[in-house]
This record gives C-alpha cells, structure tokens and sequence, in this order.
C-alpha cells in the first residue's frame, strides 16, 4: 500500500505541475515530453455471459495505465515508463498485477556511434530471428534489458550490437530464470556505399544477422516405453520395457538470417531466409531439429495500382529466452513470426482471426487495389476504389525421421521436412473484397465481403491431426453521412453466416461526430444464430467521446465481446467484459 | 484506495487539459532512422520543407479511422499544398505483418503525399503516440507546436487553419 501510495505520489507531481514547466528549456537547452494513458474498467456481474462477483475474484474494478517521460538534449536522449496495473483488467495476465518501472534508458548518439543502456526495443530485418516490441492493448511487451550499440563507418553501413535479458512480467532477472540474448546485424545500402551506382534506377539494400541465447539447460529427463513379449513354457508375457533418458540440451542456441531488397522502378521484391540451430524446446516438444524460414513478397505500384504478393514458410521457429516457457500470453519472445493474413478493421471479420503456428506452416498472400480515376463514367466524380486480398496459411509436410519413430517424438530430431513443402492440412484461408466509393459531398461509402475458412481445432487448440473447420461469409456496408463539414453520422452494419461453432451474428452501429471535440455511439453485436437459445446474446453498448488537441477521454458502457474495437477515431484490441470503461489518454 | 488513486490520475489528466496554452512548443522533431517505403534508411532529422511547415501522421493499414483521414486529406491535399506550401508525411506503424503491403496500398488509392516506414514503433515512442490516429504539426524550423489525437469526420479542416496560423505567425487556438 505504502509502494503504491509514493510511486502515485511520485506520479501526479511529474502530473500536477504547471505545463508551462514542459514546455521550457530545462538544463539548457532540454525538453521535456511524455504521454499518459488510462484504461478503467468497472465490472457488473452479468448472469447472461456467466460474469458474478465470484468469477470476478471480487476483482471489480481493472486499471491498467502508464506514463512516459522523455527528456531530450541534443543527443542526449533518457526517458522512463512508469505502469501500474491495478487491478489488470479482464484479459490482462494476472501477473502483471503491481506498479513500477519496467523501462527506463539512457541513450547517446557521439558522431556515427549511437549507445543505448537500459531497457530498448529492436528488430533485425523484419524480425525472423530478434524484435523486441511493445503493444499495450495486447499486453505484450518483451522489451530487451541491456546494452545496445548502433555504427555507421560510412555512409550506406549500419552495425548493431546487442546484450541483454528480456522482460518477463515484473520479475528481475536472476541467474538462469531465463536465458541472455546477444545479437548483431548489419544492414547495407548498396547504393550509398558504392558511389558509381549512386544514381542507378535499382536500389539494392543487403543485410545479415546472428542471433544467439545462452542459458544453463537443466536436468531433464523422459521415458520411453517398448513392448515386447517372451514365452515362458506356452504363456505368453507381455513386458513393457522402460527406458529412461536425459535431454542433452544445448547451452547456446544460435539463428542467423540473410535480407535483401531490390526497388526498380514501381517493383519492390524483398526476401529474408534464416535458420535455427538445435533448440529442443517447450513450444516444438522438445526435438532436436533446426528451424528455417523464409519470408519474401513482391510489390509492383503505380499511381491508381498496387499489386502485392507475399510468402511466408515456417518450420520449427519459435525462439524464446526460455526453454521451459510456453502457453498464453506469449511470453519472452526472441523473434517475431507475423500472420499471413490481412488484419482487419471489421468488428466481425476479427472473429475468427489467424496466428501463427511457429512449429510450422506454409503461407501466401496476394492483394490488389486499384482506383478507377474520378470523372470518369463507371469511376463516378471523386473515383471508386477496389481492393482484393486473398491469403492461405497451411500446414508443411513433415515424414518420419526412422520408421517406428512418429513424427514430432520427444527427445529425436522430430521429423524431415522439405523446404518450402506445402502441407495438406489448410489452416486459414481468407478472401476478401472491398469497394469504396464517394457519391456527393455529403455521401461516403464502403462496401465489403469476405469469405473465410478457419480451422478452429489447430488454431484454437494446437490439434493437428483433424480438421474441425469453420466457414464464414461476412458482409459490411459502411456509410457516412455529413450534415454540414463538421457534423457527420456513420453507419456500420455487418453481417456474419456460418454453420458451425456460434452461428450467425449480426452488428450495427451509429456514430455521431461533431470534429474535432466529441462523438457519441451506440452500437450491438448479436449472435442470432447461435444453436444454443440461450446463448442469442446481444453485446450492446453505448460511447461518448471528448477530444482537446492530444487529449482525450472516451466513456463506454455495455456489453464488449472480446475482439477489435474501432469507435469515434481510434482502433483497439479489447477483452470481453460488461460494465463501464473509461479511457483517458494524453501527450504533453 | 484504487478508486483514490484512479480519481487523482483523472484529476491530473483532466487539470493537463484544461491548462493547455496557445503555441505550446512540443520540442523539435526527434532524429530517429525509419525508412522509405523502398526499404532505404531514413532519418526524421532530414525531415524538412524549405523553411515551410510539416504536418506528420501516424497511421497504420489496418487502422480505419487512419485510413479515412488520410482518404479526405488525399482530396485535398494538392490544394494545401498550392495554398500553404506544406508538405505531410504519413508515417505507417504498420509492422513485418503488413509493412511490405503499405506502398502498393498508398499507390493503389493514389495517395500523392510522402509515406515513411517506421515498423518497429522508434519514432511513435520518440513522439509519445499512444495509439493512431495522432498528428503533429511543426513550423519550418522543425518546432511541434500542435498535437491531435484521433480522427472525427473533418478533422482535416483545422490541420490547414493551424498551418496557415503558423505562417502568418500567428497564435494558435
């Protein structure tokens, strides 16, 4: 009680002081900037969706909330963030549950050299073998806790180098609670460094990186069982042979990956390839087997066109600091393995959304979009806007190593796996159509289809051997009416059909505007179809919206089915819950 | 005792907004590498308009209010541009997932304003963006003098009455 009470103590005099403080000079010529956000939930308990007091844990009011402040002096850059999370809020790890600070860090930039110490956030490449990142609605957040340089000999070149532990809810690092992360990447800028091809029509960027985790295995060990029968004067006898044995598993565990991007013209062609070394983990079941992957899309623009493909093919991938971690949320992440498909802004085209299977999946990407030019006759006045997405995620083939030992067996090298195999079992697929036209000053329109395939049984349960598939048609028309420039009334109605799991939904919503200050919405998601009577659940629920400048507060009551939220100017991921959430937001 | 603590963080954010002051200067624009939508390094140092000023968005593709700001200020930008001088770049926080789709999406609508790739959140925490929308306003020196966050139906119509403040050198708001 007393911790809580001096660190918002500490909290509201960085707060209450006057603004004009931040907005002058402090110690010659530095600045100080931050930002602050709340997220407030009060809880009802609410027999329809199975919420009482007791499922609650009592836990009736969740606030999750953070403050930045930066300080910046020429190159001098230090800031900190301050979180509390008081209760977490539903959906929120309950290991979070504390107040502190979880990230501060120095940062000096002396001519071509830049030195970070403290907690930082990087990506090598696209983040196939390091990315530490943050997304505070997610609650993810596996910032690096160490030392990071970055040099640049010449024009064209950057170097980095990296050390440190990654961040695991608020525990502090102790000997071997999980491993040490060490890196380095080189990115290099062809063009720049060789100055006869300063001015060539194709740019041509390489790059390289190696990643490596130490930590001290300890002792594991597993058994086997072999039958095998004996016969004993005519009896017959069954044994089952127990063979006991330890992991031998590897201290230092290594990735390296190799990038280059080409741009000619209105093509942009990237690839990035990368293999594992033998990490025997909790995520793969402890096998022995390397990891690849290749990541690579090509992009062809023009003014009114876009044409993009992308592939992505895993095999055996996830790298964390820890061998031992796995499960929900996703903790200590070395890398970042992104999902083939679109991410969508629908509320009901996020209900079945896709994640990456890291043990292995084979993946593709296409979209289109185009404008049809205004004035035109089928373009109408302003132009019309169609867009094409289509994206499939499947499994990869893998065959036994030895006849007799099945796939992914504990302790072996688990499978064989040929690169850039396509496996059978389809995971997601998703088709998507969009057209977005403007009719009057006063009418804007979007129109939206989508068809999806998801199989729920790998998806949600990690279950490989059958398919358990949900298809779904969805429907969204979006309109916006604007009574004058600064009053305007959208309306969103979705529908979405299936046959399996909870059946048919149906959403609509309202929103008010009046820029730039405040908006008003209401909005319900109803589950119609559901086979089960009882579960026919109408998520309902009302918004009100102040904006000044970078300050907001956003009021919201009702029903929140877990999924994406987009109301009165701003998207977020939120869990379900029924009450009041309040969400107060600034930067100074 | 959390309900004491939630009223005073209410009370502290809602004393910010009411004590907010006409040109308020935010601090230069920070030098952080992101890149061009062609993969190449780019540092936010070199951002710059010939003494003019710069309006700097955040927005990512799967972020619809984002989308549609940028859609009413893509109707009207040849017009600031030709009235004010101004110059907008649009920084996309898309990440790996998406990232490598944001030229040919920006180039399919025929959006005819700078797109900067800041895929890892470097420049979105050196700004303090909570979550996009947000846009920033600098003068010709690089100066952030005004901050929005979110996007209503118009919203665009005071980014070019704060540009043309910040010309005639005037007080905003």
């Amino acid at each position: 009680m007393k911790k809580i009470f001096t660190s918002v103590l500490l909290f509201n005099i960085l707060w209450a002081l006057p603004p004009a403080t931040f907005s002058q000079d402090i110690l010659s010529g530095g600045k100080v900037t931050g930002n602050v956000h709340v997220d407030a939930q009060v809880y009802s308990a609410d027999s329809i969706l199975g919420i009482s007091d007791s499922s609650l844990n009592f836990k009736k009011f969740g606030m999750n909330g953070f403050a930045n402040v930066l300080y910046s002096n020429g190159d001098f850059n230090a800031g900190l963030r301050f979180e509390g999370y008081l209760n977490p809020m539903v959906g929120f790890d309950p290991r979070y549950e504390d107040v502190g600070i979880p990230y501060w860090f120095v940062n000096y930039k002396l001519g071509k050299l830049e030195m970070t110490a403290g907690h930082f956030y990087d990506q090598f490449g696209s983040g196939l073998v390091l990315r530490s990142w943050e997304e505070w609605t997610l609650g993810y957040d596996n910032n690096i806790y160490g030392f990071n340089a970055k040099f640049s000999p010449v024009k064209g070149i950057m170097i980095k180098g990296l050390a440190g532990v990654q961040r695991y809810f608020w525990e502090p690092y102790q000997t071997n609670n999980r491993g040490i992360v060490k890196g380095f990447d080189g990115d290099f800028f062809i063009n720049d460094i060789f100055k006869g091809l300063s001015e060539a029509k194709t740019k041509i960027i390489l790059g390289g990186s190696f990643v490596s985790r130490y930590e001290q295995p300890s002792v594991k060990i597993f058994t086997r069982d072999s039958a095998y029968i004996t016969v004993d004067h005519g009896d017959t006898i069954n044994w089952i042979k127990k063979t006991t044995y330890q992991y031998d598993l590897p201290y230092n565990v290594g990735c390296w990956a190799a990038r280059m991007n080409l741009a000619s013209g209105g093509f942009n062609f990237y690839a990035e390839y990368a293999e594992k070394g033998n990490d025997p983990n909790a995520t793969n079941n402890w096998i022995y087997k390397n990891g690849q992957a290749l990541y690579s899309t090509l992009s062809y623009s023009a003014k009114g066109l876009g044409v993009f493909l992308s592939t992505k093919w895993i095999d055996n991938m996830s790298f964390k600091s820890k061998m031992n971690e796995s499960g929900n949320p996703a903790m200590l992440d070395i890398n970042y393995l992104p999902a083939i498909s679109k991410e969508h802004g629908y509320s009901l085209a996020t209900m079945y959304p896709y994640g990456t299977k890291p043990n292995g999946e084979a993946g593709f990407k296409g979209e289109v979009v185009y404008t049809i030019p205004k004035k035109t006759k089928i373009g109408g006045e302003y132009g019309t806007t169609l867009s094409l997405n289509y994206s499939f995620a499947n499994s990869i083939k893998k065959e036994q190593t030895l006849p007799g030992i099945p796939i992914d067996s504990t302790g072996t090298n688990g499978y064989r796996s040929n690169f850039l195999s396509i496996g059978d079992l389809p995971y997601y697929r998703d088709l998507n159509f969009l057209i977005e036209r403007k009719f009057s000053s006063k009418v804007k329109t979007k129109l939206a289809y989508f068809n999806q395939t998801y199989n729920l049984h790998v998806i949600e349960e990690n279950i490989f051997n059958d398919a358990v598939i949900v298809y779904t048609h969805i429907a969204v028309l979006d309109l916006t009416y604007k009574f004058t420039a600064k009053h305007s009334l959208k309306l969103e109605a979705q529908g979405l059909w299936t046959k399996e799991d909870d059946g048919d939904w149906t959403a609509v919503s309202l929103e008010y505007n009046v820029s730039p200050a405040w908006y008003l919405s209401f909005m319900d998601e109803w589950n119609y179809g559901n086979p089960d009577n009882d579960k026919q659940i109408h998520y309902y629920n009302i918004s009100f919206g102040y904006t000044q400048k970078s300050n907001r507060i956003a009021l919201r009551y009702g029903r929140q089915r877990e999924g994406l939220l987009c109301v009165g100017g701003v998207c977020r991921y939120v869990p379900a819950s029924t009450g009041l959430t309040i969400t107060l937001t600034s930067t100074f | 005792m959390k309900y004491l603590i939630f009223s005073l963080l209410s009370l502290c954010i809602l004393i910010q907004i009411h004590a907010q002051e006409g040109n308020k200067n935010y601090g230069k624009i920070p030098a952080v590498d992101i890149r061009t939508m062609d993969g190449k390094t780019f540092n936010t140092a070199d951002i710059s308009n010939e003494g003019k000023p710069v309006i700097i968005t955040f927005w990512a593709t799967w972020c619809k209010p984002c989308l549609k700001e940028h859609e009413a200020i893509n109707e009207v930008y040849e017009e600031w541009v030709d009235e004010t001088g101004l110059k907008l770049y649009a920084v996309s926080i898309d990440n790996a997932r998406s990232s490598k789709s944001v030229m040919p999406l920006v180039n399919g609508k025929g959006w005819t304003f700078d797109v900067l790739l800041d895929e890892n959140g470097d420049l979105k925490r050196a700004l303090n963006v909570n979550i996009p929308p947000h846009t920033f306003i600098a003068d010709g020196k690089g100066n952030i003098l005004w901050q929005h966050v979110g996007y209503l139906e118009g919203d665009e119509h005071e980014y070019v009455e704060i540009v043309k403040k910040i010309i005639k050198g005037e007080k905003i708001d």
